[in-house]
């Protein structure tokens, strides 16, 4: 009876080429195969912000006289609500976590290279995409941290040369924050955001497939047969063991850190010390924080916001500029570009929070 | 029981167990929390000449419809406005002087008594005072 169903089923939904992937997919073993559990791990915590985002959805309005107060009831009178949102929050800065660690990974393992350029480009798009979602998360809850974060992330693109004043004017929806720009926050996180992230996981992930996992040029030149196992179940069952540690994970920041709400968003009130961006970005306002006010006659901040830019620009491009298959001096080059990416970003990180002022 | 059979086991047991622990909390956040009765028993409908002698007045009364209706002597009264049939906002109709339904042509007498079409129960009443430039409506006490 059970097989006479299943039978039926597999017919219907004619899953077979699917299943048939599945049970062919392998992943290489090798030292470094570690890192391929953080795309998945990515994906697992995207998916808890699905879930928790769509549930919270339930509770919160939109509206700068209720935003705040409705994420109080979701954190006061709803049951378990302080933990739908507290996982919310938490989830979504170990997502951000668990992406840039995949990023460098990948990075440094050259997996960026010929044909896996556009698998690149597409994680590139898809961690600006989740930069996109934090900014806007942030203001939901209205609260004054938020809008004042909120206000010198848009001052900021307001100073970007030639787009800058559009730009601001477009994310705000007006000149200043408003109800409005909350309303617009809001579009922006459940619905603009999410079409753009699922059609490009979709991408993202069958480019994964297509291609299959990377093995590093290090462990390729080695000249053993790399071994393999299977992704159904033996690679499945690894990654769900990590998923289960960050679902205990989360539950336990959640318990033992609940997510603040502060205090009411107040617009004629004067800013409040201690604002700061989320940690992702960090590094940067704390370069813009350290340059001085005038450099060779330009704005220092405008400086920075260029030289970030550039920067970022060369490490979207990285794929195109490396050597595309050697292991020689170009691309030696690009692990230390990568290695000291990484330096920096931690150790401007560091200094946001261990009060480097100026 | 083979060791590999053990292992599914397991696995299921894990997982359905994981699975309790993330649905009990979800499922317990779905239900509403009870949100207490408004305890609004008294309001200012509206201003003393606000109201036109033969007009009425729909104002909100601890989050629902009330009607507020000056008779052409100028006297108030005040009724609940929600239809005891499918809870449609009722309206005065000064031409019949009955309250009208005009979802499914429900009336009522001026007393707030169904008197014909579908609606099965009266509407409850409201005591009216004047206070100075005020027109309050009170719920009256139970008896």
């Amino acid at each position: 009876m059970k097989f006479a169903f299943r039978t039926w089923l597999a017919e219907r939904l004619s899953l077979e080429p699917l299943l048939h992937l599945a049970q062919k997919k392998e992943v290489p073993v090798h030292r470094h195969t570690f890192w391929y559990y953080w795309g998945g791990m990515t994906l697992f915590l995207f998916g808890v912000q699905v879930a928790t985002g769509i549930l919270l959805l339930l509770y919160y309005r939109a509206s700068a006289d209720e935003a705040y107060e409705s994420v109080r009831f979701i954190m006061t009178q709803v049951e378990f609500g302080w933990l739908i949102r507290s996982i919310h929050s938490w989830s979504a800065n170990l997502m951000i976590g668990a992406a840039m660690i995949h990023m460098f990974s990948v990075f440094l393992l050259k997996a960026y290279r010929a044909p896996r350029e556009v698998t690149w480009l597409t994680g590139i798009a898809l961690l600006g995409l989740s930069f996109t979602f934090g900014f806007s998360g942030y203001l939901l809850p209205w609260n004054q941290l938020a809008f004042f974060a909120t206000k010198v992330g848009a001052d900021i693109t307001g100073d970007l040369p030639l787009v800058g004043g559009f730009l601001r004017k477009f994310l705000l929806g007006g000149d200043q924050i408003t109800g409005g720009t909350l309303t617009r926050f809001f579009g922006i996180h459940v619905a603009i955001l999410p079409a753009l992230a699922t059609a490009l996981v979709g991408l993202h992930v069958y480019l994964v497939q297509a291609h299959g996992m990377s093995v590093p040029p290090s462990v390729e030149s080695g000249g053993a047969p790399v071994r393999r196992m299977k992704f159904v179940p033996n690679f499945v069952l690894r990654d769900a063991i990590g998923w289960l540690a960050a679902l205990g994970m989360l539950a336990l920041l959640a318990a033992l850190f609940p997510w603040e709400l502060g205090v009411k968003a107040d617009p004629y009130a004067p800013a409040p010390p201690g604002i700061r961006p989320e940690w992702y970005f960090g590094w940067m306002f704390q370069t813009l924080r350290m340059l001085p006010s005038r450099i060779l006659g330009i704005e220092g901040e405008l400086v920075g916001i260029l030289a970030i830019g550039a920067g970022a620009t060369v490490w979207v491009i990285a794929p195109f500029l490396d050597d595309r298959q050697g292991r020689g001096a170009r691309a030696r080059f690009w692990t230390v570009a990568g290695v000291f990416a990484i330096v920096y970003i931690v150790a401007f990180t560091l200094m946001v929070y261990m009060g480097g002022h100026r | 029981m083979k060791r590999r059979e053990f292992l599914d086991w397991l696995t299921r047991i894990v997982g359905a167990t994981v699975g309790a622990f993330v649905a009990y909390p979800v499922v317990r956040y779905l239900v509403p929390p009870p949100t207490p009765e408004a305890a609004t028993r008294r309001v200012v409908a509206a201003r003393k000449d606000e109201v036109a002698p033969g007009a009425f007045k729909i104002f909100p009364f601890g989050g629902r419809p009330g009607i507020l209706i000056r008779s052409a002597d100028g006297g108030y009264r005040a009724l609940s406005a929600e239809c005891t049939h499918l809870g449609c906002t009722v309206q005065y109709n000064g031409a019949n002087k009955n309250i009208w339904c005009a979802c499914h042509n429900g009336v009522y007498d001026l007393e707030g008594r169904n008197v014909s079409g579908p609606p099965p129960r009266p509407l409850e009443r409201y005591d009216v005072h004047v206070m100075g430039d005020e027109v309050v409506v009170e719920k009256p006490v139970a008896k």
